[in-house]
């Protein structure tokens, strides 16, 4: 996995609650697209026009947030499917850090997968970002620092973040979760051979059949 | 003094392989279930990488979301049937995981697969690329969704790295009303409590009407806990659960089941065991439901008024109200029973079970499909196909001007290019209403299979209990 220790950029406020994963990416991009080029197609339904151009009330599509590395978004988001290729279309479009009230479990989960960082944030704080993230001050650029667990904004709040340790060491080495588990896999037997006496029926299924 | 513990935690217990720190840990997966959709695409990555498939053995392919539902289909019949359906059977053929491919009697949804062969059992842990995963808690299982690293992560590894989750019980009391499902208990659950309510929570469900209520009652239940948030939602096994898996392919047989049925027995929540949040609901309340909106939260009595957005306090339900009446096309405050309709799709991984297609064809028999609205029945598996046919109930279903298919997704997701039209109005069995869910630009309504009937056979939506009394069924009781 690639490493995410520090941001500099751009936060696009994306106020709208419940935004699920088939919004991010729909079901018809699901069979066509891959990892390298789902972010054409992120959002869908909100960034495009039914004729196919750029809806130009979309944050995204605005000069200001096209190169946005941050999303502040309403709560709930990347609800819905398991898909994970909601997070390459985000990761995709350079955003590596989505901040809201709270996640889709799947979703957030799928994050840490792909080196995006994403950060549940009490409603009011992410009210403030929105707003913050909104003004026009010319350089409304956020820091991100997964080290000391900080975002500091534009206006220069330091915000402090929860992160658990392992996640946090993921991101910061960019670690890869299946060598890791890989280099146990003697414990994994041991669990094994130990529940084929406990619940043999859950090791036998196929050869009763 | 032993400490009391819920379902959840002991389930959670007795997978641990490895502690990783506070409250993360390193799961035994017991069960690995493979579609084509999500299967096929991290069977390509483990191979890109190197790795194998650690316990071949505990895993079961089945090709669901890419194919073609059309009578006599093969995978070419589809678009992506090939790439997707094809390659799942190459990958589990080249790892030798148990397939069930198009011509397999046990193919199907594999949710509804799962516990119908008796793949799926108490005190196991199941995954599967696939949010609806939280199904088979229904057998009293520990089941939940994950993306395609983990789905990477599980098949090199038979292990899951996982975060402990809060315990949420929700225990339903009282009797159901005639014409009330399964289906409307979870959605009506669903708008009281909001669809973030279970983020972060297991999900078991208890209580007397939960108790009473038939095995495929609870699968539809557990199907939708996914829908407020919560990755898993379990019923404890009991005997309905027993009754209903004694008999199944994959399950213990003779000794091996009078231990496994010991063990079973004793995976249940302990008296006066703690839950991080406890809920309550009367059964008795509930009307049949139909959503509205454009997020299965968004539901309403079909009794009901479309609510307008100035009705809500909080600004983001508001604004969610007002994206949702212009994406549906409804008028506020307008009568939600009597709104015109173009499709109806009975089935999914929510309600596709022989007794769903029983309440359905009830509601069917001797009255026609309303002219213009086409509808489909796709029954979740071969083995729920051929109950049905044994019954005659596609002959009811092809008589009133149904389409019979043959099983799979199908139109809840619409991955194998059966969509709904741009602007057309579908009466859904299924489990989201999402934007484009079903098709770009489509409005889907979620309900019950006999509301779904109901408006297919009316061409509006319409209260159920409106038509002919004995023609309703009531959520079978086991």
């Amino acid at each position: 996995m690639e490493k995410l220790q520090q941001l500099q950029g751009v936060a696009a406020p994306l106020p709208r609650a419940n935004i699920d994963t088939d919004i991010i990416t729909p079901m018809a991009r699901l069979n066509t697209a891959g990892k390298h080029n789902m972010h054409e197609f992120a959002f869908e339904p909100l960034r495009f026009l039914a004729d196919g151009s750029e809806n130009p009330d979309f944050v995204l599509n605005k000069q200001a947030y096209r190169n946005a590395k941050i999303l502040i978004a309403g709560r709930n988001f990347g609800c819905g499917s398991s898909r994970e290729t909601a997070v390459w279309g985000i990761r995709g479009l350079g955003i590596r850090c989505v901040i809201a009230e709270s996640f889709g479990d799947i979703f957030f989960n799928n994050c840490f997968q792909n080196s995006v960082l994403p950060i549940r944030l009490p409603a009011e704080t992410v009210a403030e970002l929105m707003t913050e993230a909104s003004g026009d001050q010319g350089n409304m650029q956020f820091q991100l620092d997964v080290a000391s667990r900080t975002l500091t904004t534009p206006s220069g709040r330091v915000i402090t973040f929860d992160l658990s340790p392992d996640r946090q060491i993921a991101l910061l080495e960019g670690l890869d979760e299946i060598a890791q588990t890989l280099k146990d896999d003697a414990d994994t037997t041991a669990f094994q051979d130990k529940d084929r006496t406990a619940r043999p029926w859950i090791h036998e299924l196929h050869q009763i059949e | 003094m032993s400490e009391t513990k819920t379902l959840i935690k002991k389930l959670w217990n007795t997978h641990v392989v490895r502690s990783l720190g506070e409250d993360l840990d390193l799961l035994h997966v017991d069960r690995l279930l493979l579609h084509d959709l999500s299967g096929a695409r991290a069977m390509k990555e483990l191979q890109e990488r190197g790795l194998s498939v650690r316990n071949p053995e505990l895993c079961l392919a089945t090709p669901d979301h890419s194919i073609s539902t059309m009578p006599g289909r093969t995978l070419a019949s589809s678009e992506h049937g090939e790439a997707f359906g094809g390659g799942l059977r190459d990958m589990a053929n080249a790892t030798g995981i148990v397939h069930y491919g198009l011509e397999h009697p046990n193919q199907g949804i594999v949710h509804v697969v799962g516990p119908e062969t008796g793949y799926t059992l108490p005190g196991c842990l199941l995954v599967c690329g696939d949010s609806h995963t939280s199904t088979h808690g229904a057998m009293g299982a520990m089941a939940f969704g994950i993306g395609s690293s983990e789905l990477v992560h599980v098949m090199a590894t038979q292990t899951i790295r996982q975060r402990r989750p809060k315990a949420m019980r929700i225990t339903i009391d009282g009797e159901l009303g005639p014409g009330v499902e399964a289906k409307d208990v979870i959605l009506h659950i669903i708008g009281q409590l909001g669809v973030a309510a279970g983020t972060g929570h297991a999900v078991e469900y208890a209580g007397s009407t939960i108790a009473n209520m038939s095995m495929e009652g609870r699968l539809t239940i557990c199907n939708l806990s996914i829908e407020f948030g919560a990755r898993m939602g379990m019923v404890a096994a009991d005997d309905t659960t027993f009754e209903y898996l004694r008999d199944k392919p994959l399950a213990p047989k003779g000794g091996a089941w009078e231990k496994a049925l010991a063990y079973w027995r004793t995976m249940v929540s302990d008296e006066g065991a703690v839950f991080d949040r406890e809920v309550n609901i009367d059964a008795s309340e509930i009307i049949p439901q139909i959503t509205w909106g454009i997020s299965p939260g968004q539901t309403m009595a079909v009794t009901g008024n479309i609510p307008n957005s100035e009705s809500f306090a909080e600004p983001e339900q508001k604004q969610g109200a007002v994206n949702a009446l212009e994406y549906m096309d409804l008028k506020a405050e307008a009568a939600i029973a009597g709104t015109r309709i173009d499709r109806v799709f009975i089935g999914s991984c929510t309600n596709s079970r022989l007794s769903d297609l029983r309440r359905a064809a009830a509601i069917a028999k001797g009255r026609q499909v309303a002219k213009g609205v086409v509808a489909l029945v796709v029954p979740g598996s071969v083995p729920v196909k051929l109950a049905a046919e044994a019954e005659g109930l596609h002959e009811i279903f092809l008589a009133a001007g149904f389409e019979w298919r043959e099983p799979g997704c199908a139109q809840c997701v619409a991955s194998n290019g059966e969509v709904v039209p741009p602007g057309e109005r579908c009466i859904s069995t299924a489990n989201r209403n999402f934007v484009g869910r079903q098709g770009p630009g489509a409005r889907t309504h979620l309900a019950g299979p006999a509301m779904a009937a109901a408006a297919a056979v009316m061409g509006e939506i319409t209260d159920v209990r409106n038509l002919a009394a004995a023609d309703l069924g009531t959520e079978e009781v086991k």
